[in-house]
């Protein structure tokens, strides 16, 4: 049984104690700097903020060992099953990289946000834990929130799209020099309409300049899972074609040997939609179908597409809903 | 692009400023409409390729023949070299020294030069132990040298290892080192720090004797350079020059490398690198980092935080290497330096107020102790200027410093007795000099622990006290904040616990509604006063 008496005791010393305690507010009142943030004097014209975002974000952090352990437990423990439950991949040609040794660059073409995480989670060890993407700085490099999500989970680099950027390029092979591998979306961004657009010449200027060679990659059927403009995937299947390593030629340049990775992915993604043979047969003959898609209107562009569709849809709704 | 060092005009949106307070700091709030801060140039940018650059320099001297040209198989050469005093804090390794050092013994050895000593010229400094020396000149050079006994400390009491070359038309006695002054080449290497160091100081001074010495470190010297960082307004480097012409005429040729460095004293790193930052740019990280140190500080002991001071290397950038006859060299060097330096000021002010931080050039790897304190402040930091002095005659200097009473007792033994007994007679420079200096100088046990040991001079108190001597003329009354006040007292200054006491004690000198300057140094800067 509690005494009366040792309850207002209690009460009492906990009223006094309250007491004591000054107000948060009164707290903050008196808090100066450095508690603080500082004033800028009147007079005085306050310096530029340095920008940290977009192409100057700092994504250095991310390839320090406790990054590298959150990373490696993100991609095998999220990236990973969510790949498989959204993606169902199939993954052909890995035994084309069993001579690899050493850096390379893997440029794939570019359907969707999903191919990134497809991608890193296709390649083989020691690749998938030693690679960095190079990433979109005014898409992924926005926000600090995005910075760091994309820098942490994709170990991603900004690279800027509109313009030439030194820093970027500079970034990328020192880094490729250091011993990553990088992952890179030749395209620029992801198809608009399903068909591929022209490759851009970065992978293949870094590709020289660190003297490395680019594994060609197909990625097909990742735009029907999380199309550009959509922001709920639906599951689909897919399949992840690596093709033979090349390397430049002796004084090849770099717009060459672009155009030569580009034929290279248009002859993975015509042996995915047809067969090895036929589509060595085409690209021998210099029939391969380019990845761009006929020249036509649009209504012609979609139904070419839907043509080269190898399997038919497997998610076919039952109608009416009984 | 760095931003040129600049003076604010404090208002009420001005935050604290930043006081350095020996190992420690102090946010102090300066009163609006009043005050003013003189802060410092951010780092100017370095030398891309320094090796490139020191080839240049001994290629294409100043009004010499190339270094390769001047080395002959057969001839003495003798390397002397700026001591630990020099730069502070220390810089990181590879020091500047040891650059340029190395540069100019692979050119000896190609020209089949077997004859080389290498000497540390450290004046009447303590001597500097293998650590230092190593850090200054590099492993591969005191390797190579300094078992075969090539590689020393100048002693300046050492008879038999001294040279008189003779007097100036002031009558001032020349007595150089005789290695230095019998060489066939005398290549000196030098770090210029501030606009003090080099010209002719640096054999004159760096390599004399106290007989030599003595001509110019002295009260009237001292009390006539307005101010020794103003080389033409210097008496200190007027005795000095006229010295190094007896020198030149005794036939030594010295072949002067100059080197300036930039403003990056505590780097990119923090926590150190806060104090670089002016306050209102401190940003959310800074102002973590810097309460976190500040509160780590506190629950340190005196000698931990001493040591994690003493510990820090300065990541300097090196802005210039000249090299050539010691005059064009050194007019160079100055613009190196007062491009980093100046701030231009408008006027004098009633009180000047400074942060004395952990280092002066006399406590590298030691103990600050009280007399170190008023040579910091009154000798170095009030001498920051060109043209007139930063406060007005019969102002008021405020510093803040713990002013701890303590001593290392190898490093400077004489300082002890100086404070015990010297300073307890009189404060006074002049009569301290002709009372005092004679006994304390000529003292064999000090001469004895300088040469043997690792002491500075008997005599060099009483040349830190001279180097105040002309703010010791110039000002109406020094207050110490935050010092031991047994210790402030001792050097005749009053001491406040806070700088706002301080302020209304400086009243009584100055008058009501004084204002105020405050110097912040370091990093480095000088005031260009109009």
């Amino acid at each position: 049984m509690v005494d009366k008496k040792g309850l207002e005791k209690l009460a009492s010393s906990v009223q006094k104690a309250r007491a004591k305690v000054p107000p948060v507010r009164a707290l903050v009142a008196q808090t100066s700097f450095p508690y603080r943030a500082p004033t800028t004097p009147l007079t005085v014209e306050p310096k530029p903020e340095e920008p940290t975002l977009l192409g100057h974000y700092d994504s250095d952090w991310a390839r320090k060992l406790p990054a590298r352990y959150a990373r490696f437990f993100l991609t095998e423990g999220m990236v990973r099953p969510i790949i498989a439950g959204l993606a169902q991949p199939e993954r052909k040609g890995l035994d084309r990289l069993a001579d690899l040794d050493g850096p390379v660059i893997f440029a794939a073409n570019h359907h969707s946000h999903i191919d990134a995480g497809l991608l890193i989670t296709s390649l083989p060890e020691p690749y998938r834990h030693q690679v960095f993407a190079a990433a979109a700085a005014d898409y992924f490099f926005d926000t600090r929130v995005k910075a760091t999500a994309s820098a942490l989970v994709l170990n991603a680099i900004p690279i800027e799209r509109t313009k030439v950027g030194r820093r970027s390029a500079e970034q990328a092979a020192g880094l490729i020099d250091d011993g990553w591998s990088m992952i890179i979306f030749p395209e620029g961004g992801r198809s608009p309409d399903g068909w591929g657009q022209p490759f851009r010449g970065g992978a293949a200027y870094l590709a020289i300049k660190c003297g490395v060679p680019v594994v060609p990659i197909h990625l097909a059927g990742t735009g029907r899972i999380l199309p550009k403009g959509k922001n709920r995937p639906k599951p689909q299947r897919t399949v992840v074609t690596f093709g033979t390593p090349i390397r430049a030629n002796e004084g090849e340049r770099s717009q060459g040997f672009s155009d030569r990775i580009e034929a290279a992915v248009a002859a993975l993604a015509d042996e995915a939609t047809t067969d090895w043979y036929s589509a060595r047969r085409r690209a021998a003959s210099g029939e391969t179908p380019t990845l761009a898609g006929p020249e036509s209107g649009a209504w012609r562009r979609t139904w070419a597409l839907t043509a080269n569709r190898k399997k038919p849809r497997t998610t076919t709704k039952r109608w009416p809903d009984l | 692009m760095p931003r040129p060092g600049f003076v604010l005009d404090v208002d009420k949106s001005t935050p604290p400023i930043l006081f350095h307070h020996g190992e420690g700091f102090r946010l102090e709030k300066l009163p609006a409409d009043r005050s003013r801060v003189i802060y410092p140039g951010e780092p100017l940018e370095a030398l891309d390729d320094v090796e490139q650059s020191i080839q240049d320099a001994l290629l294409h001297p100043l009004d010499m023949d190339p270094l390769p040209e001047l080395l002959k198989p057969g001839m003495k050469l003798t390397i002397a070299f700026d001591d630990v005093s020099l730069p502070l804090p220390p810089m990181k390794r590879p020091d500047i020294r040891q650059r340029v050092i190395e540069a100019v013994l692979d050119m000896a050895a190609a020209a089949g030069v077997d004859d080389v000593h290498l000497i540390a010229a450290l004046a009447l400094h303590r001597r500097m132990t293998e650590d230092e020396l190593r850090h200054a000149v590099g492993d591969r050079v005191y390797d190579a040298f300094a078992p075969q006994g090539a590689l020393y400390n100048h002693d300046a009491e050492d008879p038999d290892n001294l040279a008189f070359l003779g007097e100036t038309k002031h009558g001032e006695e020349v007595e150089i080192n005789k290695r230095a002054a019998e060489s066939d080449l005398l290549v000196y290497v030098n770090i210029n720090i501030v606009s003090m160091d080099g010209g002719h100081k640096s054999t004159a001074t760096g390599l004399a004797s106290y007989r030599a010495i003595k001509h110019h470190h002295n009260v009237h010297t001292m009390e006539h350079s307005k101010s020794f960082m103003d080389r033409h307004n210097s008496e200190l480097h007027h005795s000095n020059w006229r010295m190094g012409k007896v020198i030149a005429d005794a036939g030594v040729k010295v072949f002067q490398i100059e080197t300036t460095i930039n403003n990056d004293t505590f780097g990119d790193a923090l926590p150190m690198s806060v104090l670089a930052k002016r306050e209102w740019e401190w940003t959310a990280k800074d102002r973590v980092s810097f309460i976190g140190m500040q509160q780590g500080l506190k629950r340190l002991s005196g000698p931990t935080r001493r040591k994690i001071f003493q510990a820090h290397r300065a990541p300097y950038g090196v802005t210039s290497v000249t090299a050539g006859a010691i005059e064009p060299v050194h007019e160079k060097t100055l613009q190196h330096c007062f491009d980093q330096h100046l701030v231009e000021v408008e006027g004098q002010t009633d009180i000047l107020t400074m942060g004395l931080p952990y280092i002066c050039p006399y406590n590298v790897n030691s103990i600050m102790n009280p007399i170190l304190v008023m040579c910091l402040g009154l000798g170095y930091f009030f001498n920051m200027y060109r043209g007139k002095p930063l406060v007005r005659e019969g102002g008021v200097l405020i510093m803040t410093h713990p002013t701890p009473w303590e001593f290392h007792p190898v490093h400077h033994p004489s300082y002890i007795d100086f404070f015990e007994q010297v300073l307890a007679d009189t404060t006074d420079p002049t009569e301290i000099e002709q009372k005092w200096e004679k006994q304390f100088a000529e003292d064999e046990w000090y001469r004895h622990l300088y040469r043997t040991s690792y002491a500075y001079h008997g005599v060099h108190p009483f040349y830190m006290w001279y180097w105040g001597s002309h703010a010791l003329k110039h000002l109406g009354r020094v207050i110490i904040v935050g010092g031991d006040k047994r210790a402030v007292h001792r050097l005749g200054f009053k001491a406040a616990s806070t700088l706002n006491d301080a302020f209304e004690m400086a009243e009584d000198v100055v008058g009501r509604h004084p204002t105020i300057t405050h110097l912040k140094n370091p990093p480095i800067v000088m005031a260009d006063v109009k």
